[in-house]
């Protein structure tokens, strides 16, 4: 009998198995799909601090992207998953906004967020294939990448002690006198001291199978591809403009407008886009993403794409030419107040959830991980977990 | 119609002719055989049709036609049964034919009815065709499976082989090694063999003789089967089944392949290869159906006898969306024969749903559904007298590229499989096959089976490729409403 | 670029397939898809190739004029350098892209030669 079980095999559940490994325990990781089949595949990996405001979502992000960075070298060993430290570029339409912009990265500085302030004719020396007429922007050196499929399937083949069942859906859980003992899947009951709910976009569903309710709601995005550039992406490690300028890849770092911030937290159900141009390693330019709450439907949308399409030129003018040759989509798991959910479940003990963390999941993985690693095993927790807590809609609705 | 026009529901039928303004009662996509026979009869029941095709000859994959700049005597000569193109042909009326125009998607209008989304000839010119019906006819293309050295210049699918002598009178090589499986490597050699090329072999993977006994069921399909052996025969060309090329091999181009025996599952027999020297392999397993723009509509699919998806259709051709229509190879491969008559089907049913009556014909027409039921039938025969052997993955090394286009060696597969990946879809999440430039069409196949599943239906938003500024450029349409 | 009568960057003359846009066939039946068909060609045009001539009949696409006039591969992949030209020769594979005019990743089986067309390989 394995000490944890952890439902979902997504880019959370594989942290959460790989750091209660870590803590010493044994872990059996089950998924309905393959590894990174949910959310985790089809959107990005962006290691973002640059689009969090102060408060406790910053501090997750903080530690998180220390852990980032302490995994690669260890996953270097192992394959590696792609990560890379490019840094990002927010840059503000005007000067209004370059105001707020500046405002914003004072306070994140206080939070531990390195920030740069990059003036209107400095810009070009960040990324000379940026359109003109920006008013200015911030650079943040901290932001970075993985590949989160290869993440998410290295990180939870890192550790023996963790056993990976795939194709194995969870259909309910073991209860003994209200407390959760274990799972039921239709290949059988795994019995276990501790289960973490990873179900992502479906969390609530799996909530639900405890009797316990978790608003996790899916907020779609659509991703565009563009065609493979001839010139690779690269960096310097710095994260510090190349010396190459106007020679190179046409995107060096992740970049955005100011508008994103805003959009993040946004509560409408409506369209929002504010496009992030990067480059990859396979040399295609990824533009994400967009976010409407429209349930889990697929149907292609046009003006979605057309729109991510317009902002993205709109940054790179250059890129009107690049031709796209793949969208997709993907539902990020939504909670109404954009936190993620992380804890112990008061509601049913040996419950534990480790869902809901919206555009921000691969990002916010490590820590959640290791988060919930040190609650099952009550050690300290490296941070307040309390505005996290999964009983707290129910206190927001009484 | 300027780029970009946005589709205008009942903007009248005025002015007919390649730049018309309005919607369409009829947009076909493909002018192979089966919208050409769509066409013409939607057309001669006085719709306004229009027929696009990325080509820039009608004809499709079967009737494929020379460009005028050769001035053949004889262009029938490359063609089995010419006389039905020409009838095809001369039959299509006043329909528009949209010719060089890809279409890259489609989607439903905001007033009901479909708007097609092209880009027009070699600059790319995005253009916008409204259409009240849609018919999908987009045929099929090749199937491929992986073998070491397959991505050497000089192999080329079998279809390719024929797309280059039909549509440019040019001989893929001089000694040339055709091999895979199914009945098409017979057409594709005497072609190739009567235009003057050394055809060193045919390898059929399967049996010689599978398709012997369906046949001889249909006497027109074994008289066709017997004049392909005869002018194999008069060439010299020799047929070999339970054979086939699992090696590829030249410095920078091909200069031979390696041809195995192999079992009923294809894999092959110790010590039973020979070598055989050839500058070009003309390599084909069968087609895959082109489903991008039906999938792109949410059209269900369905199964064919060799568990590859199909647009699913009633027996008048509907899809599952109300407007969309397929025929020919899209609703399951089965020839020119089929698809020709598939668009007949296709075309009365679009002209009674247009007109609002009952679909002429059948079952006052018995011939024509009792003719499709045989042809059908023979197809499903063909289908399974030459299934794909499982063996085929013996022939892979751990280099052995699976995907062309992100070069992705058989062991990367391997190595996301060992780390969890336990469909098709994740092997390509991990792994990257599928995600180039092709969209996984030619890869596809192989991973699904690699991954132990039959090929999923496409999903690819964009079917073809789109310039950024042309997508941006569609970006506030009014009628497309955010919601 | 590599083929009969041209190398390619790396040097390397190829003779593997000789096969001339024109009316010339093989094998010792003296056939030849001209005379299969009765074609009797307008008068063709050039196309350049890394700066050499290519003969092109009217309505031919690049990547079958190319492959005629026996240069079967005009690109580099991204990553291992692998050589490539014609594979499907229907659009589907992308396989045979070809930079014409300056103008990057176009297909070659489906872009129609034109008078005076640059061709550049990779
Ligand atoms: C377009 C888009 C772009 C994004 N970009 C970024 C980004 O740049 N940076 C970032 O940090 N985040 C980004 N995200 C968000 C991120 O992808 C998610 O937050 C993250 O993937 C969530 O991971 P997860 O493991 O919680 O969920 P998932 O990956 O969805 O994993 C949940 C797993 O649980 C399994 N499961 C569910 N129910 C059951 C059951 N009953 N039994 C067994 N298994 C079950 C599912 O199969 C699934 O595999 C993006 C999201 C989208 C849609
Ligand atoms: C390369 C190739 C060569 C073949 N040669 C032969 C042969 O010589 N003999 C034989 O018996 N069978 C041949 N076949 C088999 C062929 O599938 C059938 O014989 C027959 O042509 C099918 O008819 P169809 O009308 O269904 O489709 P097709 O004849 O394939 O016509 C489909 C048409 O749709 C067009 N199209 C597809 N997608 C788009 C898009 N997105 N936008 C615009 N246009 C589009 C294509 O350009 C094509 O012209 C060949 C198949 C292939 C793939
Ligand atoms: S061969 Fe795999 S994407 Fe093209």
């Amino acid at each position: 009998m394995p000490d944890v079980v952890v439902i979902g095999a997504g880019m959370i559940g594989a942290a959460c198995a790989y750091y209660a490994a870590r803590e010493g325990l044994s872990v059996t990781l089950v998924d309905r799909g393959a590894v990174a089949a949910g959310t985790t595949g089809s959107g990005e990996g962006n290691i973002l601090v640059s689009d969090k405001e102060p408060g406790p979502e910053l501090d997750l992000a903080m530690l998180s992207c220390r852990l980032w960075t302490e995994l690669a070298s260890e996953a270097r060993e192992l394959g590696g998953f792609e990560y890379e430290p490019k840094g990002g570029l927010v840059v503000a339409e005007n000067d209004e906004v370059l105001r707020a912009l500046a405002e914003l990265a004072g306070h994140q500085e206080k939070s531990g967020v390195v920030t740069r302030a990059v003036a209107a004719d400095e810009l070009a020396d960040y990324e000379p294939h940026l359109a003109p007429g920006f008013a200015g922007g911030v650079f943040y050196p901290q932001d970075a990448q993985v590949q989160p499929m290869l993440a998410a399937a290295r990180l939870a083949r890192r550790r023996p002690s963790v056993t990976l069942r795939t194709g194995t859906e969870v259909t309910g859980l073991l209860t003994e006198r209200g407390r959760v003992t274990g799972v039921r899947t239709d290949a059988g009951d795994i019995p276990a001291g501790a289960v973490v709910n990873a179900g992502g976009t479906w969390g609530g569903e799996i909530a639900a199978l405890a009797g316990v309710d978790l608003p996790i709601m899916p907020r779609r995005g659509f991703i565009l591809v563009t065609e493979p550039l001839t010139g690779l992406p690269s960096h310097d490690a710095s994260g510090a403009p190349g010396s190459s300028v106007g020679s190179g890849p046409l995107v060096r770092h992740k970049v955005y407008t100011a508008a994103y911030v805003t959009n993040v937290a946004s509560d409408s159900a409506g369209l929002e886009t504010s496009a992030v141009v990067e480059a990859t390693q396979a040399g295609t330019v990824l533009i994400g993403a967009s976010r409407e709450r429209v349930g889990f439907d697929r149907t292609v949308s046009l003006p979605v794409l057309a729109r991510l399409a317009r902002q993205a030129v709109g940054l790179f003018p250059a890129l009107a030419d690049v031709r796209a040759i793949r969208a997709y989509c993907g539902f990020r798991p939504y909670c109404p107040d954009h936190l993620p959910v992380i804890g112990a479940d008061p509601r049913v003990p040996g419950l534990y959830h480790a869902c809901g963390h919206e555009g921000a999941g691969i990002g916010l993985a490590p820590v959640t991980g290791l988060l919930i690693a040190q609650l099952i095993t009550g050690a300290a927790p490296e941070l307040d977990p309390a505005p996290f807590r999964p009983d707290r809609f129910a206190e927001a609705a009484a | 119609m300027t780029a970009h026009d946005t589709p205008t529901p009942d903007a009248g039928g005025d002015g007919v002719g390649e730049r018309a303004v309005g919607r369409y009662d009829l947009v076909i996509v493909g002018a192979g055989p089966a919208g050409l026979a769509a066409a013409g009869v939607a057309a001669r029941a006085g719709l306004r049709v229009a027929v696009l095709d990325a080509g820039a000859r009608i004809g499709g994959q079967y009737f494929r036609q020379l460009p005028e700049g050769f001035r053949a005597a004889r262009p029938g000569a490359l063609h089995h049964g010419f006389s039905r193109f020409v009838r095809l042909r001369d039959a299509l009326g006043d329909a528009d034919i949209l010719l060089g125009h890809r279409v890259w998607a489609v989607e439903r209008g905001p007033g009901g009815g479909f708007a097609v989304h092209c880009l027009e000839g070699r600059e790319e010119r995005a253009r916008t065709v409204a259409a009240a019906r849609l018919l999908i006819a987009t045929g099929a293309h090749d199937r491929v499976l992986p073998f070491p050295g397959w991505d050497l210049p000089g192999v080329m699918t079998a279809g390719a082989a024929q797309a280059l002598l039909k549509g440019n009178l040019v001989m893929a090589g001089r000694r040339v090694v055709v091999a895979g499986t199914g009945p098409f490597l017979l057409p594709v050699a005497t072609s190739l063999a009567a235009a003057g090329a050394t055809v060193a072999g045919v390898f059929e993977a399967g049996g010689r003789f599978a398709l012997a006994p369906q046949a001889l069921a249909r006497p027109g399909k074994a008289a066709e089967a017997l004049a392909y052996g005869y002018r194999l025969a008069r060439h010299r060309v020799p047929y070999k089944g339970g054979r086939a090329v699992v090696a590829a091999h030249g410095d920078g181009e091909l200069t031979h392949v390696t041809v195995a025996k192999v079992d009923a599952d294809w894999r092959p027999y110790r010590g039973g290869q020979e070598t055989i020297e050839c500058d070009t392999l003309a390599v084909g397993y069968g087609f895959v159906p082109q489903l991008d723009l039906p999938a792109q509509l949410g059209c269900e699919t369905s199964r064919d006898a060799a568990g590859g998806p199909v647009a699913r259709v009633d027996r008048h051709m509907r899809t599952s969306v109300a407007g969309v229509y397929a025929a020919g190879e899209t609703t399951g491969v089965g020839g020119a024969d089929l698809a020709e008559l598939e668009g007949v089907i296709a075309g009365r049913a679009v002209v009674a749903d247009a007109l609002g009556t009952p679909v002429a014909g059948d079952p006052a027409d018995p011939r024509t559904e009792a003719r499709r039921r045989r042809l059908a039938g023979f197809a499903r025969a063909l289908l399974r007298a030459y299934p794909v052997g499982d063996g085929w993955t013996s022939w892979l090394h751990d280099d052995t590229l699976i995907c062309r286009c992100e070069e992705v060696p058989y062991g990367r597969v391997k190595e996301a499989r060992d780390l969890g990946a336990a469909d098709a879809r994740s092997i390509k999440l991990l792994a990257r096959p599928g995600m180039g430039w092709c969209q996984g069409r030619i890869c596809g196949e192989a991973v699904a089976r690699l991954a132990g599943e039959d090929p999923a239906p496409p999903r690819r938003p964009i079917a073809q490729p789109v310039s950024l500024g042309d997508l941006a450029a569609m970006d506030g349409r009014d009628e497309w409403k955010e919601t | 670029m590599s083929g009969v009568g041209g190398s390619g960057p790396d040097g390397r003359v190829s003779g593997a397939s000789t096969v001339r846009n024109g009316d010339e066939g093989g094998g010792m039946s003296g056939a030849s898809p001209y005379r299969l068909v009765g074609a009797r060609p307008e008068p063709g045009f050039e196309v350049r190739v890394d700066g050499r001539p290519v003969p092109v009949v009217p309505g031919q696409t690049v990547g079958a004029a190319l492959h005629a006039a026996g240069i079967r591969t005009w690109r580099t992949t991204r990553f291992g350098d692998r050589r490539r030209g014609l594979f499907c020769g229907i659009g589907v594979c992308f396989d045979c892209l070809v930079t014409v005019n300056g103008v990057e990743n176009l297909r070659a089986c489906l872009t129609e030669a034109r008078p005076g067309d640059e061709v550049t390989t990779s």
